[in-house]
């Protein structure tokens, strides 16, 4: 075996006796798949709408039968015109439809003219625009067009994610901040730990190159990260159902080297700090944070305000999660995402060049 | 090997931390196959001065030779011929002794077969436990397997930073007897140590203080040459003795050390002008007796005459 070889075994005995990380580095990402995946997403499920009808007539019945078997709503049931306020302000329901006394009348004229007087009326609760803004829109298509089916003006369709799920977004933007935190926060505080404990005194002092150690110690951590890919993506086809319409090979080659991108972020960070917590605060303050707000994981890119938008270019995995939706859920080729892939390997390069010059063989 | 008499040659170094000097002109020179004691408190500079020699820090000024190799130019070089125990404990707590051994042999490009002759004597006593992770083992366990670790590679000079700091009496004994096993094979040793009992287990001694030397000799010289008459000195009042010493004439120095108060005497000092004048005070069970000085009196008197 080799001498390098034995280092990595020696890193690789740090990581597997320290069950807790090993725990959370192999169980974080499958967590976080789940959790955005099923749990928590921005769709519009359960909203709780109720109908105003002054008149009862078979044209409203096939509406509100129409309107209760839709899987996005809730169907509370019909109320009167004066409990409208009530019913909004103690939050039993989210909309509420009000349909016009002679709606059967608007409708038939509407049929006939192509034009008329405004047959119902959508009150939202829009204290969550989210909810209120998509409830109205699935309120439109559900009552209105269908009673309009032949005159729509415009015709919209749901590319690469018909349903909208929210899963397809998040996915992309769960691996570049993973690819971070096991990448760069872990292995800088594995570095730093060894300055702590003076042990980084000890190798120091030896024929061995640091750098050789440096390298050593960032193995296991790129393997762990590469069976985080692998999970990850496993997961994302068969349990969330993603596409994955892209090249295999191109999401793998760009995922590598987002991971020596991270890799050699971790590296940088371990020449600043002294600490491990500092090494840990670092990574929190400027990696996590910046990932979550301004990769456009969260927020789009596009609504930033303008002082943001170059910040969140220097951020690596708005270029990574960028790339990684148009791979994984546009299926989109190599060369689209060539841009993301150049910029992603130019910070490679700037920050292990960065890193090795910071990197220093003594104590000072 | 260099084959120049030396093992190690400081020449004047300094070194400062921001304001704080922690070493000011440091020269000092080892002979090869000694064991040199450098013996001083906490903020001597006994660390800055190690972390120097083996190449971890940069000195400010002056230059020094380990192994006949400068210790700015040829650093790599000097990194792979000496052994370094820093003060710290310095293992990997997660990984068992046989680990941690096989990784230092590693790391130097030897197996621990090749060399375990020179580490048989200490390796074989924590070798029953080798399966046990370094962080649950005793303070005297984790010296000898800190020391195994580095001696593994069978360095030309040995650099033990405080080895005995945090070990027990009879383990800190052993500890030196080991050092001098490993003297007969040829190794030249640096030690540092702030307990000055150990003075004595030194071939040479460097006392130092606040990043200069007092003085550099074997420690028995260094206690022959002590000039001036010792006396130790004790009551039932041990306090009040010790006011009363201090308001004395004829006394240059006293202070505590152990059972007996010891006293530096002017000339002209009468040790029993100085009992009957103590009893006259009321002083109980007053008893007078010379003694030899130590280590620690050499320290105490040439610190004394610094200050005046």
């Amino acid at each position: 075996m080799s001498s390098f070889l034995k280092f990595v075994k020696k890193e690789t005995l740090h990581i597997l006796r320290d069950n807790r990380t090993m725990l959370i580095a192999l169980l974080m990402p499958v967590v976080q798949i789940l959790l955005f995946g099923f749990a928590i997403s921005t769709e519009v499920n359960n909203v709780n709408v109720a109908v105003v009808a002054p008149k009862w007539d078979e044209q409203i019945r096939q509406s509100v039968n129409r309107l209760s078997a839709n899987p996005y709503f809730t169907y509370i049931g019909h109320i009167t015109e004066n409990d409208i306020d009530q019913y909004l302000r103690s939050g039993k329901v989210d909309a509420i439809v009000v349909f016009a006394h002679d709606f059967d009348k608007l409708i038939t004229q509407w049929k006939q003219n192509g034009n008329g007087k405004a047959a119902m009326q959508f009150i939202m609760d829009a204290s969550n625009t989210n909810t209120a803004q998509a409830g109205a829109g699935y309120l439109n298509n559900i009552l209105a067009d269908e009673l309009m089916q032949s005159n729509n003006l415009v015709e919209t369709h749901m590319l690469f994610n018909p349903q909208m799920k929210s899963a397809f977004n998040f996915v992309p933007g769960i691996m570049g901040m993973i690819f971070i935190l096991i990448c760069a926060m872990l292995t800088s505080v594995a570095i730093v730990r060894e300055k702590e404990t003076g042990t980084m005194d000890v190798l120091l002092v030896s024929p061995v190159r640091p750098l050789t150690i440096i390298l050593a110690k960032m193995t296991p951590y790129f393997i762990l990260s590469c069976i985080n890919l692998t999970t990850i993506l496993l997961l994302a086809r068969f349990v969330l159902g993603i596409p994955m319409s892209g090249n295999l090979g191109s999401i793998i080659v760009v995922s590598l080297v987002y991971l020596a991108l991270s890799l050699s972020l971790g590296l940088l960070i371990s020449t600043i700090a002294k600490q491990q917590i500092v090494a840990l605060l670092i990574s929190a303050a400027v990696m996590i944070m910046p990932i979550v707000m301004l990769s456009g994981m969260l927020f789009p890119v596009e609504n930033m305000p303008a002082v943001l938008k170059p910040v969140s270019a220097i951020v690596p995995a708005r270029w990574y999660i960028d790339a990684m939706r148009k791979l994984l859920i546009q299926g989109a080729s190599f060369g689209l995402i060539l841009k993301d892939f150049l910029i992603l390997v130019g910070m490679t390069i700037a920050l292990l060049a960065i890193a090795l010059k910071k990197f220093n063989d003594k104590l000072e | 090997m260099d084959n120049s008499a030396l093992a190690i040659e400081v020449k004047d170094i300094s070194k400062s931390y921001d304001k704080v000097k922690a070493l000011d002109h440091v020269s000092l020179n080892v002979q090869r196959g000694e064991i040199f004691g450098l013996i001083g408190p906490d903020g001597a500079g006994k660390t800055t001065l190690f972390k120097i020699l083996v190449t971890l820090l940069n000195a400010d000024e002056g230059s020094a030779l380990v192994d006949g190799l400068d210790i700015a130019k040829d650093y790599r070089a000097i990194r792979s011929r000496v052994g370094y125990m820093p003060g710290k404990f310095s293992l990997y707590p997660d990984l068992t002794i046989e680990e941690n051994m096989e990784f230092f042999a590693t790391l130097f490009g030897v197996t621990v077969e090749q060399n375990y002759d020179l580490v048989a004597p200490i390796y074989k006593q924590i070798e029953p436990f080798k399966k046990r992770r370094a962080g649950r083992l005793s303070g005297g366990m984790k010296q000898k397997l800190a020391l195994s670790c580095a001696l593994i590679h069978k360095p030309s000079v040995l650099f033990l930073d405080e080895p005995t700091t945090g070990v027990d009496a009879v383990s800190r004994s052993e500890f030196w007897d080991m050092l001098h096993n490993l003297r007969e094979q040829g190794l030249s040793i640096l030690v540092s140590t702030p307990y000055m009992d150990e003075a004595s287990r030194c071939d040479r001694i460097a006392l130092c203080n606040t990043g200069h030397i007092l003085d550099i000799d074997s420690p028995q010289h260094m206690v022959e040459k002590f000039d001036g008459n010792l006396y130790g000195i004790k009551a039932r009042d041990m306090y009040g003795l010790l006011k009363a010493l201090r308001n004395d004439d004829y006394i240059a120095n006293c202070y505590t050390a152990g059972e007996y108060h010891h006293l530096l005497a002017k000339s002209g000092f009468d040790p029993d002008r100085l009992k009957q004048d103590l009893v006259a005070h009321s002083h109980s069970n007053v008893e007078i007796k010379s003694i030899i000085p130590d280590i620690e009196d050499v320290f105490i008197k040439l610190l004394s005459n610094e200050q005046h």
